[in-house]
């Protein structure tokens, strides 16, 4: 497996929100994350990318261990930092930094990496104006990929709910993570413009990028999905490809996504 | 005297405004964020003593905070010696004026200003700093920058365009507190004014004075207007 976590827990005062959770995935794949406001999907999400630091379990990529409950504190927070760069998270409200422009956003930090990097190996000032221009090349072409190839001087501020969310995916490509995630990516969008958003993470998908999205677009989740998982209470209730839960017989599942066909008709 | 000489006379005394003006923010606004930080400390000691070493200084009247500063030393040392009017004469020997030189209780007043002055600062920044979203903060994280480059390089420019209009607000209070100075006989522009109306028994002059805090206030206003508008094309 790719990714694999094992056994997370997280507990917020006396409440128990994720109750061990384990799950696997291929790389190249797509996984979708569904179920009820309060099941923890964004409490699992946030503890994948050390927004929370969950109370134990383990999470391996590739082989290796980029974080194990039962010894944090050992390792620098340099070594923290380069681990949380396997992960790239894309946020429902977007969180662009509103005083940059839209190149500005995708170049910052990559720019400060290389900047630090520079300073480490002592390199020539040349060397670090070639990997800056390197760095807007990449920022250019993955604008135009995401299909704002006019809008690299606007600010957040002048741009649409949908705009901005592309902006956020493109600014999290930047550094090349390994498995990106998705935080109810349309979930702040007006319903007529989630579209951009979703044709914008299929493309990632039919370019193979790994993925991982909490969503409640379920026609969305069916389309792009090679695995999905239903979560209920703070445990995987269900876990399979899409046709398998779509034609579960779990009840709790059932009733969550009949509760949305109610929502849709 | 002319009005000439007068003007003159009352820009000496503008000059000790000006420098405590000056003095004091460059003093108070470092100090302020310093203490922000500790007033917004995990660390609950730090928080609890930060919290009441600003409802001390902000509840107490600044002019008493002038006292207290000026006549303390004094006060607690064996001899009643008062370190500041000791300076003052010092100063006033090493220059050998004829009149009593009040550098040293300019410093007093400087230092209860600044003492003054940052802990309404602290207040000032740690609402800025406090009312930036926390996905700001998680953005930065998620891409890898250190917790002193999510401050410097996505935060404070958000915080400087939140803070600047009550900053503005305080920097103004503070060009018309200067002349609290005067309770401790440093000559900032009322005083003189005051001298003038009582040796000279000219008056006017005191109500002249306001010319040169509105002048100066006007140009304030003007300058941080204008960061105020830099600052417009981004919403946050």
């Amino acid at each position: 497996m790719f990714l694999e976590v094992k056994n997370i827990t997280k507990k917020f005062g006396e409440t128990n929100v994720l109750k061990g959770i384990d799950f696997g995935l291929e790389k190249g794949q797509v996984l979708s994350i569904i179920g009820s406001s309060g099941s923890g999907k964004t409490t699992l999400l946030r503890c994948l990318n050390f927004l929370e630091t969950p109370d134990t379990g383990t999470i391996f990529v590739d082989g290796d261990c980029i974080f194990n409950a039962a010894d944090t504190g050992k390792k620098s927070s340099a070594e923290a930092r380069e681990n949380r760069l396997s992960f790239g998270l894309v946020f429902q409200s977007f969180n662009l930094f509103p005083q940059y422009s839209v190149m500005e956003n995708l170049m910052l930090a990559p720019k400060l990496r290389a900047k630090e990097e520079a300073k480490k190996k002592r390199l020539k000032k040349a060397t670090l104006n070639k990997m800056y221009a390197e760095i807007e090349k990449k920022a250019v072409s993955l604008l135009a990929s995401v299909g704002l190839s006019e809008k690299h001087n606007f600010y957040p501020c002048e741009l649409s709910g949908g705009q901005q969310q592309r902006v956020s995916i493109a600014r999290a490509l930047m550094l090349d993570p390994d498995i990106l995630f998705f935080d109810e990516p349309t979930s702040a969008l007006d319903p007529e413009i989630t579209g951009e958003v979703l044709k914008v993470i299929k493309g990632l998908a039919a370019h193979n990028m790994t993925m991982i999205i909490v969503t409640h677009e379920m026609n969305f989740a069916r389309e792009v999905s090679d695995k999905i998982i239903f979560m209920d209470e703070g445990v995987v209730a269900a876990e399979g490809t899409p046709e398998e839960i779509f034609a579960s017989e779990n009840e709790r599942l059932h009733h969550f996504l009949a509760a949305f066909n109610g929502d849709a008709e | 005297m002319s009005f000439w000489d007068i003007t003159l006379e009352l820009l000496s005394g503008f000059g000790f405004t000006l420098a405590l003006f000056i003095l004091t923010l460059i003093f108070a606004i470092p100090l302020g964020l310093a203490i922000s930080f500790a007033r917004m400390s995990t660390i609950k000691p730090v928080q609890s003593v930060t919290k009441v070493f600003i409802w001390v200084i902000r509840g107490i009247p600044l002019m008493l905070l002038i006292f207290m500063i000026y006549y303390l030393p004094g006060l607690l040392g064996s001899q009643m010696f008062n370190v500041f009017d000791h300076l003052d004469r010092y100063f006033t020997g090493v220059s050998g004026s004829l009149e009593l030189l009040r550098y040293g209780s300019f410093l007093a007043v400087l230092i209860a200003f600044v003492i003054n002055y940052s802990c309404y600062f602290a207040e000032i920044f740690r609402g800025g700093i406090e009312s930036i979203p926390q996905g700001q903060y998680e953005a930065g994280q998620v891409l890898g920058l250190t917790k002193s480059q999510i401050f410097t390089k996505v935060v404070l420019k958000q915080v400087i365009k939140r803070i600047l209009p009550p900053m503005t607000n305080e920097i103004i209070t503070l060009v018309k507190d200067t002349a609290l100075a005067n309770a401790i006989a440093v000559p900032e522009i009322i005083l003189c004014a005051k001298d003038l109306a009582s040796i000279k028994a000219i008056v006017w002059p005191l109500f002249y004075t306001a010319v040169f805090y509105l002048i100066f206030v006007g140009l304030l206003t003007i300058i941080l207007g204008k960061a105020e508008k830099k600052l417009s094309y981004f919403k946050a």
